[in-house]
């Protein structure tokens, strides 16, 4: 059992959540992810990792509801418990075992989308800590829609926020950006990191090789143990069939099949949003009478 | 009474038809009375091949002789002498190629049932046994088991009943490894038979810790140095699914044997009260002969799908135990033999839609011993489908392997290991699946057992 030591709403349907999880918190590092369970029948689900301390013992994790499980999680309080935790897993960034020195000669870009800014965190951090400041784009719908924005800010070389409405900062797709900080404001990367829903990741590549910087994206995908054992997050790289959970999450962006990617993540939908709407329907009180919800 | 006179036992099963529907256990098993009429078969035999062929040496006939008396107490003593987990064995062990193929009985008539009977005096010692625990005083050395399935099961029961104090780590959130996640429901209770011999094993004083994933979470090196254990125990099985490499395997519609199971087994995707999601459509076709590929298209069937089996060689030489392949006939699922897969066909959406495939005839006998198949010329054909499930063997997941400075492993990604277990690391001992590749479980307990007894010589001579 996982303690809830600390919960708020980050921004409408995004909550942060600190969990008492003194291994995962002693092992952690840039790049990895937890695999959560809400409750005895819940569905074990990845949550990047937002953060962690390893003196306090904890480590914390944004989520956005959007299905039953993490619905679930947050449903629970603080001071509750999570029955399960388990991590840290998948690799950490390439970047942890570069010499710090090569690392201070690049020039990286962070680019991250929604609730992507949770997992470019820790690694923007980190970064920051050995003395590298890496470039952060945040795009989100609107204003009330970015999160995390002020620890951000304290870490990151320089931050731009994007907004797909104007509400905020440049108004925009975070590919735009990409480009008007090349063109119109003579940056130069040498690396871009993209972490953010499958299709922002999909164009940021696409940006990215027309300017031919290395990219490296963190892949969402669909996972049941994330140690290896099902299969369910493969994804084509290059050509060659991997398992996001134990080769990636993080992959050369410009070598990921996103669109197989995308269609495979999509393999339950139809069932989760059936589950979905059955859920929906007994918390407002509906008994069904003849059968459907079995 | 005359052993050989009395016809074997016949043993009491759910109707196939029910079953096919349900994820209730097919085998109800023996009574006492049924239990102890099959046990007066056995000879008793001065020379008991019987044992010469169990992977573990149980002493047969000395139980069987018990059962015979009505002592199932004392029956399942002796079998706990060589055994820590006779519920599970009885159900899952392949006996017409272990004991019950040795015999004597056998040559002319039916072989006694010693796998009936062996489950039989498991289920009843889980029910009625005093669950008195025998164990020697603490000796103050600690031992990390990794995994907690029968390797590390029976492992961990042999060292706390020498006085150590032993922890489990599991990389899942419930115990048990392959027995929970990979054997159903309707052949190996979970609840029922699973968790009551881990509870035997609670008893003994050993601690589990779930959600933890060595090599990730804590790695050998820190359970070593960080967290003071005199030895570590290997037992992580082979997790790693194989996949054919053959187009179209990555479409929406393809999944490992292993998510199919996991999705079943542990995440309980067939009870309506649990939230996993698991697809099975119409037609399900399962690649593969062993007992997983048995086990997953019977899931399949009780799923509600048209169930087919397409396997390369032929009925005679599928890996299966026959109670398997006779139970899976008996509830409808298709054979198709002398099969192989060479597509996977999908629709403009990346959905699957069937598979396309090719004969094959059986040519000369390969390394194994078992004729190779050869593909026949000409002989394409397609069968419609919506779900592939892929029960090819699994490998042992690197993970371990590859965070463990100085632990061999050989070309097959198998940890290197002396029959005793020890590995080429100091401290740490290895057995079960993770250094034979999938095998079966009694002969993953086998090896957790002799890994005890080298661990403790280990730990003792330091």
């Amino acid at each position: 059992m996982f303690r809830i030591l600390k919960k708020r709403e980050l921004a409408p349907d995004i909550w942060r959540m600190d969990i008492e999880a003194p291994r995962v918190a002693h092992s952690a590092k840039p790049g990895q992810f937890v695999i959560v369970r809400a409750s005895e029948n819940g569905e074990r689900i990845p949550l990047t990792i937002a953060d962690y301390d390893e003196e306090k013992g904890s480590v914390s994790i944004v989520i956005q509801t959007i299905g039953v499980s993490t619905r679930k999680i947050v449903a629970l309080e603080e001071g509750g418990y999570l029955p399960d935790f388990a991590g840290p897993l998948g690799r950490e960034s390439e970047f942890v075992h570069e010499p710090i020195e090569e690392l201070k000669k690049k020039k990286i870009l962070f680019v991250a989308g929604g609730v992507g800014a949770a997992p470019v965190y820790p690694q923007v951090k980190w970064l920051h800590e050995h003395g590298v400041e890496a470039d952060v784009i945040v795009g989100a719908k609107n204003a009330q829609m970015h999160i995390m924005t002020e620890e951000m800010r304290a870490v990151a070389g320089n931050l731009y926020l994007t907004t797909d409405d104007g509400s905020l900062g440049f108004h925009g797709l975070v590919t735009a950006k990409i480009k008007d900080l090349i063109d119109n404001h003579g940056k130069h990367y040498d690396e871009v990191v993209a972490i953010g829903p499958m299709i922002m990741m999909k164009f940021v590549a696409a940006t990215t090789k027309e300017y031919n910087i290395p990219t490296i994206v963190s892949l969402n995908t669909l996972m049941v143990d994330g140690t290896g054992m099902c299969g369910a997050c493969r994804v084509t790289v290059g050509g060659k069939t991997l398992f996001t959970c134990v080769d990636g999450p993080e992959f050369d962006g410009h070598q990921v099949d996103f669109d197989e990617a995308m269609r495979r993540q999509g393999m339950y939908r139809t069932i989760e949003q059936r589950k979905a709407h059955i859920e929906a329907e007994r918390a407002a009180g509906h008994k069904c009478k003849i059968g459907l919800d079995k | 009474m005359a052993g050989n006179k009395i016809p074997r036992v016949p043993v009491r099963e759910q109707d196939p038809k029910v079953r096919a529907t349900n994820f209730d256990e097919v085998c109800y098993g023996y009574n006492n009375e049924e239990a102890m009429l099959e046990a007066s078969r056995c000879l008793n035999c001065k020379k008991p091949r019987c044992v010469d062929n169990c992977p573990v040496s149980i002493n047969i006939p000395g139980f069987i002789m018990k059962v015979s008396e009505g002592d199932f107490a004392g029956a399942a003593s002796i079998i706990a002498e060589d055994s820590s987990l006779p519920s599970v064995c009885g159900r899952v062990c392949p006996q017409e190629v272990q004991c019950e193929g040795a015999c004597v009985l056998g040559i002319k008539n039916e072989p006694v049932a010693i796998g009936k009977l062996e489950r039989f005096v498991g289920d009843w010692n889980i029910a009625y046994g005093s669950g008195e625990v025998v164990k020697e005083a603490p000796n103050g050395k600690k031992v990390a088991i990794v995994g907690s399935g029968p390797s590390g099961l029976a492992c961990a029961t042999d060292l706390a009943k020498w006085g150590y104090q032993v922890k489990v780590f599991e990389a899942l959130h419930r115990v048990g490894g392959v027995l929970e996640y990979g054997i159903p429901e309707f052949r190996l209770p979970k609840n029922g038979v699973v968790a009551r011999e881990v509870d035997n094993v609670k008893r003994l004083g050993v601690e589990f810790e779930t959600d933890t994933v060595v090599g990730r979470t804590v790695t050998i090196d820190s359970l070593l140095d960080e967290e003071g254990y005199d030895a570590v125990f290997l037992g992580s099985g082979a997790g790693l699914p194989k996949f054919m490499n053959i187009p179209g395997e990555n479409l929406n519609g393809v999944v490992s044997a292993n998510e199919f199971l996991t999705r079943t087994n542990l995440m309980k995707a067939y009870d309506e009260s649990y939230d996993t999601p698991i697809y099975v459509g119409d037609k399900v076709v399962v690649v593969g002969g062993g007992n997983v590929a048995m086990d997953a298209v019977r899931t399949a069937k009780r799923l509600g799908a048209h169930a087919t089996i397409v396997y390369r060689r032929s009925e005679a030489e599928l890996p299966a135990r026959a109670e398997e392949v006779h139970h899976a006939k008996e509830e409808g699922i298709e054979f198709e033999m002398l099969t192989n897969p060479v597509e996977i066909l999908g629709d403009e959406k990346g959905w699957v839609t069937g598979m396309k495939c090719v004969r094959m005839r059986l040519g000369e006998p390969d390394e194994s011993g078992r004729r190779s198949p050869v593909v026949v010329e000409n002989s394409e054909f397609e069968i419609p489908c919506d779900v592939v499930v892929m029960a090819l063997g699994t490998m042992p997941n690197p993970l371990i392997a590859s965070t463990t400075p100085g632990l061999e492993t050989n070309r097959w990604g198998c940890v290197v290991a002396t029959e005793e277990g020890a590995t080429t690391r100091e401290g740490v001992f290895a057995g079960g699946d993770v250094v034979t590749g999938a095998a079966t479980v009694i002969l993953a307990m086998g090896a957790g057992r002799k890994a005890a007894k080298a661990i403790d010589e280990y730990i003792k001579s330091k």
